[in-house]
């Protein structure tokens, strides 16, 4: 993670693709979203959705997973380069997601993440706050996940 | 019990479900799978962290609220899915080992103009803790389908 200083509004980042497969989709489900739509192909055919998809929860989730690891990726390299690491703190929660298009069973989805603003903390001065707008696509180039998350990020110490 | 239609939602009404108690297994294993990021993961980094004790993922309290409202009510009603989430706010960490409940209530009802199937019902749900301090609210507008609309479908394939 880059510290807050040298982080720029439009900087995008594509962070990873992920693969939904039948049993993942209805594992989670089972777990998270038990609805008909998203465990029954039946009853998933006579909904809105017109076949069996993964819950939006899943879809959305998945862009957390990716999204550590590509930090992870990032960090690992600015070490190798001898560059400090910032720190990323919580976040505050996020608004505005929307499932675009349901995600079946095989569809690949593409995550990115851009940021849209950056300010600092009134309340807590060693930190900004990142806003970023988060998308998934899938194989087709459709859109079927948008939000926009926030999230604390180090500031660089007084110097 | 009949199925719950959107008609059968009105503005203010409140409704409690739960309790759930989260256990540190489960916290450790939702993080390890969709937000592996140490302070979810570990006592020692959670402890270094903003959060201060070991707490689960935002995205897992999100996960165990839609489990919740699924048992309770929307298991039981026509739920046609969200088309998305207006907005989350993570205000207290979810502690490793606590009892939650989901309070919802019913913000208002309105009809699909496109759709004259189907209507939307905002709904607060806020995740409260055992000391009764609200962790989470997250603000969305599932759709229903309509009673009315229904039973107009049967007139026609009957007539």
């Amino acid at each position: 993670m880059r510290f807050f200083e040298d982080m720029r509004v439009g900087d995008r980042a594509e962070i990873g693709r992920h693969t939904f497969t039948l049993e993942e989709i209805k594992t989670f489900a089972q777990r998270f979203d038990p609805q008909p739509f998203h465990l029954d192909e039946t009853a998933a055919a006579q909904s809105l959705f017109g076949a069996l998809c993964a819950s939006g929860w899943h879809t959305a989730c998945m862009w957390m997973r990716l999204a550590v690891e590509h930090r992870r990726r990032e960090d690992d390299e600015r070490r190798a380069r001898g560059e400090p690491v910032a720190a990323l703190g919580v976040s505050p929660g996020f608004r505005d997601l929307r499932w675009l298009s349901p995600v079946f069973p095989g569809d690949t989805v593409t995550y990115a993440t851009e940021i849209v603003e950056l300010r600092p903390s009134a309340s807590r001065p060693e930190w900004g706050i990142m806003t970023s707008r988060n998308t998934g696509t899938n194989q087709h180039g459709e859109p079927v996940l948008s939000f926009i998350s926030s999230a604390f990020v180090e500031r660089h110490a007084e110097r | 019990m009949p199925q719950r239609h959107w008609e059968d939602f009105s503005p203010g009404s409140v409704s409690e479900f739960g309790p759930r108690l989260v256990t540190r297994d489960e916290v450790v294993e939702f993080a390890a799978t969709f937000d592996p990021q140490p302070m979810h993961l570990d006592e020692a980094a959670a402890r270094a962290s903003m959060l201060g004790s070991l707490a689960a993922s935002g995205w897992h309290s999100c996960c165990l609220l839609m489990r919740m409202i699924s048992d309770g009510f929307l298991g039981q009603s026509h739920f046609l899915g969200a088309p998305g989430v207006d907005e989350v706010r993570w205000l207290r960490p979810l502690r490793a080992g606590e009892s939650v409940i989901v309070r919802s209530t019913v913000l208002e009802t309105r009809a699909s103009r496109s759709r004259p199937q189907i209507g939307f019902v905002k709904f607060l749900f806020e995740l409260i803790d055992s000391s009764g301090a609200v962790l989470m609210t997250l603000t969305v507008s599932p759709m229903f389908a309509r009673r009315e609309a229904a039973s107009a479908s049967q007139d026609g394939m009957s007539g």
